[in-house]
Parts: structure tokens; C-alpha cells; sequence
């Protein structure tokens, strides 16, 4: 069995990012994790970047500010009635203005594989490469206007189960989904808030491949997060992300959350949410439990 | 009686929000605030080497001013600006987000609302432009 370049080249991306970061590092106060205000990094999104948890933000990970470099590592685990998803991956921001991710999922289809003729707990693995640039304002500072946070950012998916994908009727096993964000922290009335537009063509977010019978090309798809900051460490929240429908055998809806995040230092946070996913793969109404970890450094 | 109660009215400066002001609980909460946060920046080794020149009793004083003007309370803050007080200090995002944090310690200290916290951070934050220099 060879082996894919694909991880290859997700490992030497990320450990030339670790290089240039620790040499920021090297320049940087002797601070131990960073200059950033408490939550204001956002918390990692279900694709790595950071952000809300199901849609990036224009924020860049981590607690570095422009002479610093931040490390993040994440974990999130999603249960709906038929389903599981487990995520992990770490994201580097760079003198805040470059965010790297690697991220890698594992979508578990439980019971729910044996009725799609895959096998009980069939699983599909994809690897998520992110890069973020913030290209103008600043969220948080930026008080005394309207002007948001403004950045570009893509995502590369590589599902490892390319011949599953191809018998449901995917058009590929990987794909890159475009986006542009931009977030506001409306300080005066403690209110944070994002939108985002993604060009994409993955089906459940590349769990199921990407394109299929109904359409193979990128598609605009809207995403939003509404928060309001209940104190330095806690913020509740809700989010709503457009997916679409390239599969005709497996419709997809809109997805939604309503989040609890709560960071008790600049080293942890947890962010607890109920999401609700529409259907997957002809089994209706997931929705359940999101829970997810940061670390940083 | 109604002609002296107007004429008093008069006399004072019309703010029409001062609710802010309130919530720091008028000019001996904030003082309270400031005294602490004057302390706590020299306690701080994060913030304490640009604050290692200050005069102390002078910056009290000029604090209490600039939160009690910003918040709605009846002063007018008459100190230098921010770009000329800040101008040699070499203060970089870093040490800026050190000193809002210690503020926000202080606040905390003295149980001021988080969101009249976040709405003097509000007033303050666009500062930033004029007092980091790196």
C-alpha cells in the first residue's frame, strides 16, 4: 500500500509554518502566551479555523499579537441521533495577520452504515489544510466605527474514502472551499458579530465527497454568528451555515447551533452547543450535541 | 422655589447619558478604579517599565478626568493628548491589550458591570491608534 503525498505535503506546510513562528517567537516579548483579550482569538471551528463553532471568523487564531505567534490545539466531538463526528488540529496565528490550520475529522456513520450499505460504524477520515489572511480593521479596537475585520481564507479537504464516494455519487474525494469573513465586536453593547461567504462544492462538508448529480460546480453559500459576551470568559451565541445540494440522493439542509463558549484563562477553552445538521444520507433530522476543547500556547 | 431649582439646573453641564458614569458608581468609583489600576500597572511586570517615569499622583488625577469625561460624568479632561503623552514609549498591541486587561482587573475588583466596563473599553480602545507606536 503506498502511501497518499497528500499528508506529506500537510506535514512539511506545517512544520515550515512552525518554523516561521518560532522564529517570531525569537523576536517577540517574552509573554508566555500572548498579548490577545480573553476569547477575542474566537474558538476553533469545525473545519479548524478559527472562528464560532461552524463558521470561521475574520479573527486569527491564537493569542498573538502582530510581534507574537499563537498555537492552538483542538478537539470536538458531534453526536446527533444516527451520527458522530470527531475532529482534532492545531492552528498557528501568525503576527495576527496569517492563520494556518491542519484539522482531520473522522464522520462515523454508526448504524446508520448499515442501512446506506456500508457496514456498521463505516467511517469516512478527511484532512483539512486552512490558511486565513486578515486583510483589514480590527474587530475588537476599531470601537468608534463601523468598519469590520475583514479576511480571506481557504480550505483544502482531502476525504480519504475515495471509492465509497464515488459509488454514492460524488464527483471527487477532494475539493477547496473559498471565504471571505467579516466580524465586529460591538463593544459598547458587548455583541460579536461575522458573516461569511464560501464558495464550495462539498457535500456535508466534504463528508460525502464533493459535487455530485445536481451540480459539480462552487456555489455561494451564507453563514453568520451572533454572540453576546455575558462576561470576560463567556459568551453565548448562535450560528447558521447554507449548505448545498449536490448530491440528489442525499438533500441537505441549513445548518444551525446555539453555543455556550467559556474561557477560564487564555490557555483553555470549552465550548458546549446543540446543532442541528438537517438531513444526512437520507436519515432524517440529525441534530444532538457539539463539544469542543482549545488548548494554547 | 421652581425658578432657583432651574436656575441650578442651569448652572451644572447638561449630559444627557450619564448612565455609564453611574455605573462606575460617579466620581468616587471611578477614582477608586483608577487608584487601583495605577497600582496594579506597577505591579505588573507586563505593564510596569511604561509606567516606570509616570508621576503617579498626576496620572490619577488625568485618569480619573479622562474616564469621568468619556463616561458621561461632568468633567472635561484638559491633559495633554494621547499621541503626545504616549509618544516615546515604544508601546506595541502587546503591552496595549496588557494595559486594558489590568484595567479590566481593576474594574472587576471594584465590581463595576461588565457592560459598563465594555463601554468604557468602548471610548478607550480607538486610543490605540494614537498611543501605540510600534
Amino acid at each position: 500500500m503506498t502511501l497518499s503525498p497528500a499528508p506529506f505535503l500537510f506535514l512539511r506546510a506545517f512544520l515550515a509554518a512552525a518554523l516561521l513562528g518560532q522564529s517570531f517567537l525569537a523576536m517577540s516579548a517574552e509573554s508566555p502566551v500572548g498579548g490577545k483579550l480573553l476569547l477575542t482569538g474566537g474558538v476553533s471551528q469545525i473545519e479548524g479555523a478559527a472562528g464560532g463553532g461552524l463558521t470561521p471568523w475574520a479573527v486569527i487564531g491564537g493569542y498573538g499579537t502582530r510581534e507574537q505567534f499563537g498555537v492552538n490545539v483542538h478537539t470536538t466531538f458531534v453526536r446527533t441521533q444516527d451520527y458522530s463526528l470527531g475532529a482534532y488540529g492545531v492552528t498557528v496565528g501568525l503576527a495576527d495577520r496569517v492563520e494556518l490550520s491542519l484539522s482531520r475529522q473522522r464522520f462515523d456513520t454508526r448504524d446508520a452504515g448499515t442501512t446506506l450499505g456500508l457496514g456498521r460504524g463505516y467511517a469516512f477520515d478527511q484532512n483539512i489544510a486552512g490558511a486565513k489572511l486578515r486583510v483589514l480593521g480590527d474587530a475588537v479596537l476599531d470601537a468608534d466605527t463601523w468598519v469590520p475585520q475583514v479576511a480571506i481564507g481557504a480550505q483544502y479537504k482531502h476525504n480519504e474514502q475515495g471509492a465509497i464516494l464515488d459509488a454514492i455519487g460524488a464527483r471527487g474525494d477532494s475539493g477547496v472551499d473559498y471565504y471571505v469573513s467579516a466580524t465586529k465586536l460591538l463593544l459598547a453593547q458587548s455583541i460579536l458579530l461575522n458573516g461569511t461567504v464560501r464558495m464550495t462544492r462539498a457535500n456535508q462538508f466534504g463528508l460525502l465527497g464533493f459535487g455530485g448529480d445536481l451540480n459539480n460546480r462552487h456555489q455561494l453559500q451564507l453563514e453568520g454568528s451572533a454572540a453576546y459576551l455575558l462576561s470576560r470568559q463567556v459568551a453565548v451565541g448562535v450560528e447558521y451555515r447554507q449548505k448545498p445540494n449536490n448530491l440528489g440522493f442525499a438533500r441537505e439542509q441549513n445548518a444551525y447551533d446555539a453555543f455556550i463558549a467559556w474561557a477560564p484563562s487564555k490557555h483553555v477553552s470549552l465550548t458546549l452547543a446543540w446543532l442541528s445538521l438537517g438531513d444526512i444520507a437520507t436519515i432524517k433530522n440529525q441534530s444532538g450535541v457539539y463539544l469542543s476543547a482549545q488548548a494554547g500556547f | 422655589m421652581a425658578i432657583a431649582g432651574t436656575l441650578l439646573m442651569a448652572a451644572a453641564p447638561a449630559h444627557a447619558d450619564d448612565a455609564v458614569y453611574r455605573a462606575f458608581g460617579g466620581a468616587d468609583g471611578i477614582q477608586r478604579v483608577v487608584n487601583d489600576f495605577v497600582a496594579d500597572v506597577h505591579a505588573d511586570p507586563r505593564t510596569r517599565p511604561y509606567f516606570a517615569k509616570a508621576s503617579d499622583k498626576r496620572l490619577r488625577i488625568m485618569l480619573a478626568k479622562q474616564f469621568c469625561s468619556v463616561t458621561g460624568g461632568p468633567c472635561v479632561y484638559d491633559g495633554s493628548s494621547m499621541k503626545a503623552v504616549h509618544s516615546n514609549l515604544k508601546i506595541d498591541r502587546a503591552a496595549f491589550n496588557a494595559v486594558v486587561e489590568v484595567l479590566q482587573g481593576a474594574m472587576e475588583k471594584h465590581g463595576v458591570p461588565f457592560r459598563a466596563q465594555n463601554q468604557l473599553l468602548a471610548k478607550l480602545a480607538p486610543m490605540y491608534r494614537d498611543i501605540e507606536t510600534r
